[in-house]
């Protein structure tokens, strides 16, 4: 038999080639639990579009299982002696997706577009800031009014994220309907509430972590028909699995199931000076009635029947493995003796109030098991269910008595709490207002040293965890369901999907 | 006929406006603040400022609604602030999308109901009408959202054939289209097809005893043309004018099965656009919705009026 020609030896070669590109070219389907807002970064507003930021758009930082700052954008940086100026050394040869050069200049034109375009969610975050120099193509300077911890841990979020000047001037404000950033994939087509597709950028800078060629991300609300497609093999991955549903898949060898302690919590915000109805009640005007609340409350059972063992127990703004943790207040055990003797000194053996509850399923679980616990030590609780929006804006008006409420956390513990406690903050819906706090809390952002810092926030947690404005219950788990061919995923706790590593095998 | 169009025509313009006002009053009755949810987590004082000013939420109402309706006379009804979209182009894209199920719903539920109204009234008191019977109880008393995940979880995570949700456009791949559509329009398909059953069935017995019937069988007419061509004819009059107003009832149907199936289309649109206090789309999508209903009900009457000569006399 003769050999075969060359012509055929090419043939088969380049269709052999051709198949192999066939079967690398590989997509990540991803079912996200809700359908993303506006994906510019500056605008943007929720959870869910930051699981999209993450594979689209690249932050100056990023942090890592530790929630330590790492470098992503930026290779590295330095504090100004009187902590006022911090200097950003840039990495080099980066590029955004319309090939445009992300540089000292970009950096720049970026933080200012934070700061000063209309309807901007990244101006509180950045506020501090009073301006950006560019000292070299690859250095930038910002400059602030006060040292600023939490500046870092901001811009490893999305107020570290840099978009293309170039193409952000050019749309205005559509430009989140075709965002250009500099993350490992582009976005091809987005169609609201049914899909958003990604592609590879074939110039990223770390595209040797890149092992996909597209991601799909369909939003799929219901967590049922969620975990269906997983299931059935349209989806590679899912995002906040159903509690329930986690015994199942853990007996499932297709499926792999991820989970991370989220950095946000579960509590419940009392009304201690939003309105009239703080003194009105009980619990807003006694503080000896919100302690023996607290104590009536079993957390491991909270965690237990109401998030079915997926959630670690917790009683400050951070979770007991946080290094912001302080451990002068440790999570209280509960004891329902203590607890009437305290209604009895109060002079109120039965304090009944309402609790105002979203529609969530989690809310409404927490608040039923809340209800039933706290009636051993005599409490009578109220549960009103109202829709998410209403309940915001009863909160805002102090139209509540207690409200549970979830906080989906920042890398920086100042994110968990500044806001709630500081006087007549946006998200004080307890109306909590007391001069040492304001002082702590202050204290604690232009504080750098992370030592120092713990030793502010153990200051706060005694004053803060006495006067229990919010009753912090616990800390859920972020839960990822994955088909087991998945391997490289990283479990940050800020519950978003790093996609650099990830890969199917 | 020309005055009939005319003075029917000229009805139109005050509900238009009596529904938009109505719309735009409605909205108003939703609780809460728009800014605070569209706000994000943050609630930034300055972000709710800015969205109170974009949105014209300070204003008094009569000043909304002109700045509104002004905007939908030039065409422009307006932006979702959620997406930063032009609602006109979020109805375009998910209005076929919701017709097509509509679409499909009804096609089964005219081949399942008048199939089996026809067997029940032929074989009345038979086991096949008990069968049928049963089946229509089933059909009205099934609650949408239950039905769409069983047939997920015994068609797609049991069996593996078809899709658990999503859609696919019909022009991009039509089979995938179909495997994605199948089970949501059997879904909403199934309680109309219901009531086409009880109808149909109901309307056959009554034909089936009328003179003509017996004639035709005393004619010695094989008994599948008596029925189906004699009878059914007659009986299904009434069930076409029925499974045409049932066709409204699809499109509030959808709403609930569209979300079981995350399909995107009208239902999804509205729901998450009033979950969201995104305004400008509920109030978009119900206008459209308002005038299709006008317009269709417009066509309808017209209809009767070439039908029926006594109309036609009357208006002359």
């Amino acid at each position: 038999m003769s050999k075969p020609s060359w012509t055929i030896r090419a043939l088969l070669t380049a269709g052999t080639i051709a198949v192999a590109t066939l079967a690398g070219a590989q997509t990540l389907r991803f079912g996200l639990a809700e359908d993303p807002d506006i994906l510019d970064p500056t605008l943007a507003r929720t959870f869910v579009g930051r699981i999209v930021f993450a594979a689209l758009c690249d932050k100056l930082f990023d942090i890592d299982e530790k929630l330590d700052i790492v470098p992503q954008l930026a290779t590295g940086y330095e504090w100004s002696a009187d902590r006022k100026t911090l200097t950003i050394k840039l990495r080099k040869g980066v590029t955004f997706h319309d090939g445009e050069k992300l540089d000292a200049a970009a950096v720049k034109f970026n933080i200012e577009r934070h700061k000063t375009m209309a309807g901007s969610n990244r101006r509180g975050e950045l506020a501090p800031v009073t301006g950006v120099d560019v000292v070299d193509d690859s250095t930038v300077r910002l400059n602030l009014s006060a040292p600023f911890a939490p500046l870092l841990a901001q811009l490893a979020d999305r107020a570290g994220m840099m978009v293309s000047p170039k193409a952000a001037q050019a749309e205005g404000d559509k430009f989140g309907s075709k965002p250009v950033c500099s993350g490992p994939f582009r976005l091809v087509e987005r169609v609201a509430q049914d899909r958003i597709v990604l592609e590879r950028y074939p110039n990223y800078w770390n595209k040797g972590e890149i092992h996909f060629d597209k991601i799909v991300y369909l939003p799929i609300v219901d967590a049922t028909v969620r975990l269906a497609n997983l299931k059935s093999g349209q989806l590679d991955f899912i995002e906040r699995v159903g509690t329930s549903d986690i015994a199942a898949l853990k007996t499932d060898s297709r499926f792999k199931i991820s989970r991370i302690t989220e950095i946000g919590y579960q509590g419940i915000t009392i009304n201690v000076g939003k309105s009239d109805l703080a003194q009105k009640n009980p619990l807003g005007r006694d503080p000896r009635v919100r302690e023996a609340f607290e104590l009536a409350l079993d957390r491991d059972g909270i965690a237990q029947v109401a998030m079915d063992g997926e959630a670690d127990v917790g009683n400050q703004w951070v979770a007991p493995s946080n290094a912001f943790y302080a451990k002068n207040m440790p999570v209280p055990k509960r004891d329902v003796a203590k607890a009437k003797a305290l209604l009895q000194a109060a002079g109120v053996s039965n304090p009944s109030f309402t609790l105002m509850t979203p529609t969530t399923s989690d809310a409404q679980k927490i608040a039923q098991v809340v209800q039933s616990m706290v009636k051993e030590a005599g409490f009578d609780v109220k549960i009103q269910s109202t829709e998410f929006a209403t309940s915001l804006n009863m909160a805002d008006k102090g139209d509540f008595e207690a409200y549970v409420l979830a906080w989906s956390g920042r890398a920086d513990p100042d994110g968990n709490i500044f806001s709630f406690d500081g006087c007549k903050q946006p998200l004080d819906y307890a109306g909590y207002c007391k001069q040492e706090v304001d002082d702590l809390l202050n204290r604690s952002r232009t504080t750098l040293d992370p030592s120092e810092r713990k030793k502010i926030y153990a200051e706060l947690a005694a004053i803060v965890l006495k006067d229990r404005p919010i009753v912090y219950l616990i800390h859920r788990h972020w839960l990822w369901a994955h088909t087991s061919k998945l391997s490289g995923l990283r479990t940050i706790p800020d519950g978003l999907v790093r996609v650099q590593g990830l890969r199917m095998n | 006929m020309l005055n009939y169009l005319l003075h029917r025509l000229a009805t139109i313009v005050p509900t238009l406006f009596f529904v938009s006002v109505l719309i735009f009053g409605l909205q108003q009755l939703l609780p809460g603040d728009p800014a605070m949810i569209l706000a994000g987590e943050e609630r930034d004082p300055t972000v709710i400022a800015h969205l109170h000013q974009k949105l014209h939420l300070d204003e008094p109402l009569p000043i909304r609604y002109l700045y509104w309706a002004g905007g939908v006379l030039k065409g422009d009804l307006g932006e979702s602030v959620r997406i930063q979209k032009p609602v006109l182009d979020l109805i375009i894209e998910k209005l076929p999308v919701t017709l097509e199920l509509a679409l499909l719903a009804i096609v089964i539920a005219l081949t399942i109901g008048i199939t089996a109204g026809i067997v029940s009234a032929v074989a009345k008191d038979s086991a096949w009408d008990y069968a049928a019977n049963v089946f229509a109880l089933w059909g009205l008393s099934t609650p949408n959202f239950w039905l769409g995940i069983m047939l997920i979880l015994l068609f797609s995570v049991t069996l593996g054939w078809l899709p658990a949700s999503g859609y696919v456009s019909p022009f991009e791949d039509l089979k995938a289209n179909l495997a994605a559509m199948i089970m949501p329009a059997f879904v909403l398909g199934n309680a109309i097809a219901a009531v086409l059953m009880r109808h149909t069935r109901s309307a056959m017995l009554q034909v089936l005893s009328a003179d003509y019937v017996r004639t035709a069988r005393a004619k010695g007419l094989d008994e599948r043309v008596v029925v189906l061509k004699h009878a059914l004819r007659n009986a299904l009059t009434p069930v076409i004018t029925l499974g045409a107003l049932e066709f409204g009832t699809l499109l509030s149907g959808a709403v609930l099965t569209e979300q079981v199936f995350t399909i995107p289309g009208f239902g999804k649109l509205i729901v998450d656009a009033v979950f969201n206090r995104d305004y400008a789309v509920v109030q978009g999508v119900v206008l459209c919705t308002a005038t299709a209903y006008i317009t269709l009900n417009l066509l309808a009457d017209m209809a009767y009026f070439l039908v029926n000569p006594r109309l036609r006399d009357s208006h002359a």
